[in-house]
């Protein structure tokens, strides 16, 4: 076997996750529960089942399926944030996930400690982000706002700086979830551009969105996800008539 | 999809959110350096006086203790030099109040985080470890301004006792705040129950009275005990450092206080080992739990 540039980036093998949903949060309901014979322990419910997919390096896949059919546990198993409860997932390179940006924000901080602490946060060395800076605050296009405490930005300003910084971090896998539908027109457009760019510069992809036009125009394969299950693997157009016929 | 999985070449392959435990401090060195910075900056963020609570707290809380200690209790006439005496012990027990507290609240504290992005978890204890040294140095500069006054002249040796002290009470509270941190996000009361920790802490070494009060009254098997938990032993440590040399030493530094070092040591490392480990078992869930 010769090595090609189409070895995986991703490997989800088997993957099985549950939740359990607890019915106590102290110990003495879990005693008082146990003593009464009510049922301390916790329901399971089965999130992914037996999941299995393969992405390339370079490839854009879309994760598709209705609310709660475990497509954002996917991307969080993929991150490394969960973890599966049986199978096992493999990652190659370095992973960013722009699964919630901006979940490092410190209110208190100005919108140029922030760009340093999330970014840090996201992996990046001390080096890497003075690099970037200067792209991060031009691309949010808040310059003025930068020595300002973020708690005094507006939440369109808030989520241009943060996508900001989670867009411009050295990556080689991209995680995308359902983010790409905040902020105005102009700067939602300035996104899908930039992820654009990187899937042109061979970044691996995996796009979860409710927006047709974007995953469409991103990805070239999709995944459908319906209750937990894998339903369907291939191009992206078949992938979406499977889903929208599931939808009805 | 079968071939990813017979691929031979899966050498650079790693599993997601499999850090190296504690180990990560050293790897993230600078994630480490902005957390701590992130909280240092922004614990006395819109309060008027700022740092000076950092010394407003422990002189109120030492004024307190030497009110009613000190004079009605009359240990001011027992122990020479009593106000060195219990300020230094009074920063150990601080620092460990601190550093703990901190570490067990760590990871439901960053919650918004933990929950989204993956990165080692033990770096948020350890990070609450180093922000409450931070907040401990104030108080050392306090305690040797005091020292200076009753006459105190700085050695090698006993500067060497403080550090080994500081380093003592750094690990044990790293190693408690793991465990009790992990507990804390399946069950709230660990927090509840580390408040009762901190109660018996003052009062579980020698600050506030002195080790031979308990020499004459324990049997030899629990005095051993007593001189072995690591708050006594790093507390012996500071009074040997700031206060011993400026009394008359009528009160003298326990005997064997290196054995007693030595074993608290033993127990602080082995706190890290449980700590770490369950952590570790705990951690798997911490996203899905909290
Ligand atoms: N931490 C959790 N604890 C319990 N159940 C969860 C947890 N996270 C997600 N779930 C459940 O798992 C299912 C899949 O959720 P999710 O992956 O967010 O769906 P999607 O992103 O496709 O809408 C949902 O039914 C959700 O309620
Ligand atoms: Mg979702």
């Amino acid at each position: 076997m010769t090595m090609t540039d189409t070895r995986p980036s991703i490997i989800v093998d088997n993957v099985r996750k549950t939740f359990l949903i607890r019915h106590s949060h102290s110990m003495k309901e879990a005693v008082i529960g146990k003593i009464r014979g009510r049922k301390v322990g916790s329901t399971p419910f089965q999130a992914l089942d037996e999941v299995s997919f393969t992405v390339n390096e370079g490839e854009s896949v879309a994760i598709l399926g209705h609310n709660g059919s475990g497509k954002s546990t996917m991307l969080k198993l993929i991150s490394g944030v969960l973890e599966p409860n049986a199978g096992r997932i493999l990652v190659r390179g370095r992973l960013a996930g722009l699964i919630e940006v901006g979940a490092g924000f410190h209110p208190d901080l100005s919108g140029r400690e922030n760009v340093y602490l999330n970014a840090a946060i996201l992996g990046m060395t001390e080096k890497e982000t003075d690099e970037r800076f200067d792209d991060i605050v031009d691309f949010s296009g808040i310059r003025e706002f930068i020595d300002q405490e973020v708690k005094h930005y507006s939440s369109g300003m808030f989520m241009r700086l943060a996508f900001s910084v989670a867009i411009h971090t050295e990556l080689d896998v991209l995680l995308v979830d359902e983010i790409l539908s905040v902020g105005d027109a102009p700067f939602r457009e300035k996104c899908n551009q930039k992820i654009r760019e990187l899937s042109d510069a061979g970044k691996t992809m995996v796009v979860v969105s409710h927006s047709v036009g974007t995953v469409r125009e991103l990805c070239t394969r999709g995944i459908v996800l319906r209750k937990g299950k894998k339903i369907f693997d291939g191009p992206i157009e078949e992938a979406l008539e499977v889903h929208k016929a599931k939808n009805k | 999809m079968a071939d990813g999985l017979t691929n031979p070449h899966l050498s650079d392959f790693r599993t997601p959110g499999r850090g190296n435990g504690i180990l990560d401090i050293f790897t993230k060195r600078y994630l480490l350096k902005v957390l701590v910075k992130k909280d240092v900056s922004t614990r006395y963020r819109n309060s008027i006086f700022g740092w000076l609570w950092s010394y407003a707290k422990p002189l109120a809380q030492f004024l307190v203790y030497f009110l009613v200690i000190g004079i009605i209790l009359q240990m001011d006439r027992g122990v020479d030099n009593f106000p060195v005496y219990l300020f230094s012990g009074l920063v150990v027990v601080n620092l460990f109040n601190e550093a703990f507290n901190n570490a067990t609240r760590s990871i439901v504290g960053n919650k918004a985080l933990v929950r989204k992005i993956y990165l080692p978890r033990e770096l948020f204890p350890v990070s609450t470890v180093i922000v409450a040294f931070v907040h401990f140095l104030p108080q050392v500069v306090i305690l040797i301004l005091a020292a200076l006054l009753y006459g105190w002249v700085p050695s090698l040796l006993g500067i060497v006792a403080a550090l080994v002290g500081m380093l003592l009470i750094t690990l044990f509270s790293t190693g408690l705040g793991l465990l009790f941190g992990a507990l804390n996000v399946a069950y709230r009361d660990a927090q509840n129950f580390v408040e009762i920790i901190r109660t018996f802490s003052t009062w579980s070494a020698p600050v506030l009275y002195s080790w031979d009060m308990l020499a004459h009254r324990a049997p030899d098997w629990l005095f051993h005990i007593y001189m072995s938990n690591p708050l006594t032993a790093s507390v012996e440590l500071f009074h040997y450092a700031f206060w011993f040399d400026t009394s008359d030493g009528s009160l003298a530094t326990p005997p064997l206080l290196l054995i007693y070092v030595a074993v608290a040591f033993v127990i602080a490392i082995a706190s890290i080992f449980i700590g770490q480990f369950v952590f570790r078992r705990f951690e798997r869930n911490f996203a899905q739990d909290l």
